[in-house]
């Protein structure tokens, strides 16, 4: 009895082997998004006021993104260094990849981001102002900037964390986008 | 081609230490002198060549070789010569390097200081050192080549991550692996001892130095790595019960436990099997930490990058290297005899109750660790398990092993006498009491545990000057008696009342800082202050500057109290476009006493800035009790007992002057 004592050590490290074993296989990681593959959150944003000059000035709501166009949709403010960061690229995707994209301007005042927008361009289409951050729960943005692709049927797709790069638009949105039929 | 020089270095590495890790073996079951003598040769050559791989990846780094994928993917021109150099351990490939390179180190002093070691067991510690080898080299180049190249070569590298170009952190993983290969030699003589089937003091006299090396060296990179956290992260907190830093602290816990145990084998020739178990499990550990840290299996913020197919490999070199050597316990430990009795109140009982107490603590912070990916494998969810559950669980473990520190070493070995014991540890209670008394009537009761903590503290500091009195009689006897005796106490007690100072000194700054801690989170706008703990923080806004390869933004603060001026603090923001991440660098001053320390944050769009500034009483105390703590260990090891024989090397050493011809060996 005693001498089985002693083989506690390597039964044990066995169970361990084999949740280290099951553990490879996951992605500790993936923080599970809820919303990828569902519908677009119920939400309706006012415009961003002031914004005029021949673009858009409707505001944005959840139809807005069931017609039939894939859409990206980018939270942003102008008091984020990030976004100022992710920013050529946006505008690269908009106004050179004629992608379409609309924003959720966050937890902002609307004249310090128009004043980012006139120096910085204004790539987006429709912009919704969200100053308390309330659409922003819906979709379950927990910082800035964050941006997510739509289908055309309203259904999100994909949620990036973080300023998107370079690579981000070459590696994960185009090839996305072009699955999505765009 | 001074790469491809390195590549060969290193599969050279391979073969001899396939050839040291069987021939010595089979060298000491047949008593075969010459095959035993290989084992040595083996080892200093084994040296060499991984040191020359090692050097091949350095100069890569150096001249930034971008055709070399490793200095591509993890190094850029633009960066300072120091991370250029420090980049080389920063990744995994070579940091694996770097592992394999201090095994090798240990392995030669072995081969080069264990002369007196008997020769059967040199050869068996050597080749069971050299399995390890093995198996590092072998993954390092099968999954983890740091040599491969990259055609056609890009333009510039990639960079390195910004959080890792920082001294502290720098210098971090060399003292880490110092520590966890260190155990690989404990754990080495540990194995050799199962295949002799034989533990004797003797053998705790030659393992107890390498025990105190490994452990000098982790607890001074865990120190190190703390400290990078605390400066770098920017949350002003020390330690997170990060898994990955309880990855390095787990192996600590089992370390300073062997260290225990193997005082009694040394002195009492008991508590044999425990000890060689602790010595499998601390190095278990260290290799399962190197698990966890590369194979994507916890989520952290120190991880290298993820991979599976590397997770595989490693898992399979720790299911053969702990799976086999607890088989090898299984069977072997019940013929390892037991020595010394002795009763419950004695120095073994004392030191008996400091391993359950370090063993339970290890069990309940690899539970913690390891619970949320048991729970993840088996579908059940993911969860965090965080500070909360390590505070409660792990701090009143270690209450009792704190007290016993202040008790054991009063109590004799074998038989002691507790209420003599106590009744000379007077002193030492009153100094708690008093603490306890001052505490209470200063907070007006409010943090009773912080004041009972701090009274354990100064229980201790007693407890260790009270052993220091009565060992040179202080007091007692004329003072040059006194002098007399002191020089005369062996330097391994000093080293125990340092080191358990040093325990006693981070416990006290650990318990200030989370207690007494001031914090201030708003936005502020240049012009304004405000006051944290007596100190007035003036704002002077934020400015844009360049450094060598990243952009920031930097915070300044005015910090006066009652109207002197005390310090400026320059806060940053770092974002460095290579790698596209974003760093802060507090800003600290300290006092000794307590730690100024200042984040900015984001700004908030209309000219305030998010800003956090901290008072930390104590905080540096942290580091300086670790610090402590490793020059025990290091003074320690300058006692003559643990020169493992000296007496002895030196005589040999005259008869190899006297015939020359013998000095070849």
């Amino acid at each position: 009895m005693r001498r089985l004592l002693y083989f506690l050590p390597l039964v044990l490290f066995a169970g361990i082997a084999v949740y280290f074993y099951l553990g490879l296989h996951r992605d500790p990681r993936a923080v599970p998004s809820a919303l990828i593959d569902k519908p677009v959150p119920d939400f309706a944003l006012a415009p961003l006021a002031g914004r005029a000059n021949g673009r858009e000035t409707a505001g944005l709501a959840t139809a807005d993104l069931r017609r039939g166009e894939v859409t990206l949709v980018n939270v942003f403010a102008s008091w984020c260094a990030p976004c100022r960061i992710e920013h050529p690229q946006i505008k690269h995707l908009a106004e050179v990849l004629k992608v379409r994209v609309d924003a959720i301007n966050y937890k902002d005042k609307p004249e310090a981001a128009l004043d980012w927008l006139v120096r910085l361009g204004d790539p987006y289409g429709r912009i919704g102002a969200d100053p308390d951050g309330r659409a922003a729960i819906e979709w379950g943005v927990y910082g800035v900037p964050e941006t997510y692709v739509v289908d055309r049927q309203g259904v999100i797709r994909y949620r990036h964390v973080g300023p998107v790069m370079p690579h981000d638009v070459e590696q994960v949105i185009l090839p996305l986008l072009r699955r999505l039929g765009r | 081609m001074i790469t491809e020089i390195g590549h060969l270095a290193l599969i050279l590495a391979l073969v001899v230490a396939i050839l040291q890790s069987s021939l010595p073996l089979y060298g000491a079951a047949q008593n075969r002198a010459a095959l035993m003598q290989f084992a040595r040769h083996a080892a200093i050559g084994q040296l060499g060549l991984v040191l020359l791989a090692f050097l091949a990846t350095t100069y890569a780094f150096v001249v930034s070789d971008f055709s070399v994928m490793l200095v591509a993917n993890n190094s850029h021109s633009a960066k300072p010569m120091l991370y250029k150099i420090t980049g080389v351990w920063a990744n995994h490939e070579g940091s694996l390097l770097l592992w394999i390179l201090i095994l090798a180190v240990f392995g030669a002093m072995v081969a080069g200081f264990g002369r007196n070691l008997p020769p059967t067991l040199r050869a068996r510690v050597l080749a069971v050192q050299a399995m390890i080898a093995v198996g590092f080299i072998a993954f390092t180049l099968f999954s983890s080549n740091p040599f491969t190249r990259l055609w056609p070569p890009p333009i510039d590298g990639k960079g390195l991550n910004p959080l890792l170009q920082d001294p502290g952190l720098a210098f971090h993983p060399p003292f880490l692996y110092f520590g966890y290969v260190g155990f690989s030699i404990t754990f080495s003589f540990a194995i050799a001892a199962l295949i002799e089937g034989r533990v004797d003091p003797a053998w705790a006299r030659w393992v107890r130095p390498w025990t105190l090396w490994a452990w000098c060296g982790l607890t001074f990179g865990i120190a190190l790595g703390s400290w990078w956290a605390y400066y770098e992260l920017g949350w002003g907190g020390f330690w997170f019960w990060d898994p990955v830093e309880n990855a390095s602290f787990m192996p600590w816990l089992a370390g300073t436990a062997l260290l225990h145990s193997a005082i009694v084998v040394e002195k009492r020739d008991a508590l044999k099997s425990w000890t060689i178990l602790l010595a499998i499990v601390a190095f278990s550990l260290s290799l399962i930490g190197t698990f966890l840290v590369r194979s994507g299996v916890l989520t952290s913020v120190h991880a290298f990058a993820t991979d599976p197919a590397r997770g595989v490999f490693i898992l399979v070199l720790l299911v053969i290297a702990i799976g086999g050597s607890f088989a090898l316990y299984a069977v072997r430990a019940p013929t390892l005899k037991g020595g010394g009795l002795f009763q419950p109140i004695s120095r073994e009982g004392a030191l008996v109750l400091n391993n359950l107490g370090l063993t339970v603590a290890l069990a309940t912070v690899f539970l913690g660790t390891m619970y949320p990916l048991f729970l993840d494998a088996m579908g059940s969810g993911k969860v965090s398990v965080g500070p909360p559950f390590f505070n409660s669980s792990f701090v009143p473990i270690m209450v009792p092993v704190l007290v016993a520190m202040a008790i054991g070493p009063q109590l004799a070995w074998k038989r002691g006498d507790l209420a003599g014991a106590l009744g000379r540890l007077w002193a030492a209670f009153g100094a708690a009491a008093g603490i306890a008394m001052g505490g209470m009537l200063l907070t007006g009761g409010g943090d009773i545990l912080a004041v009972l903590g701090l009274a354990v503290v100064g229980f201790v500091l007693m407890g260790v000057a009270i052993e220091w009195a009565e060992r040179v009689r202080l007091f007692q006897a004329p003072l040059a008696e006194s002098w007399r005796r002191a020089r005369a106490i062996p330097r391994a007690a000093y080293g125990m009342s340092i080191a358990h100072s040093g325990i006693a000194l981070v416990m006290l700054a650990i318990i200030a800082t989370t207690v007494w801690r001031t914090e201030v989170i708003q936005v502020m706008r240049a012009g304004e202050q405000v006051n944290v703990a007596g100190y007035e923080f003036a704002f002077e806004g934020v400015r844009d500057l360049n450094g060598p390869n990243y952009q920031a933004q930097r915070g300044t603060f005015q910090v006066a109290r009652n109207g002197r001026f005390v310090a400026t603090l320059e806060a940053e923001k770092r974002f460095f476009p290579v790698e596209n991440q974003a760093t802060t660098e507090a800003a600290i001053h300290t006092t000794w006493f307590a730690d100024l320390y200042a984040v900015v944050g984001d700004p908030d769009g209309s000219g305030g800035w998010t800003v956090r500034l901290y008072h930390n009483p104590m905080v540096p105390w942290i580091w300086i009790g670790a610090v402590v703590m490793v020059m025990g260990g290091l003074v320690s090891l300058t006692d003559r007992r643990h020169r493992v024989g000296a007496p002895a090397t030196r005589r040999r050493r005259a008869i190899d002057h006297g015939m020359p011809q013998a000095a070849g060996d």
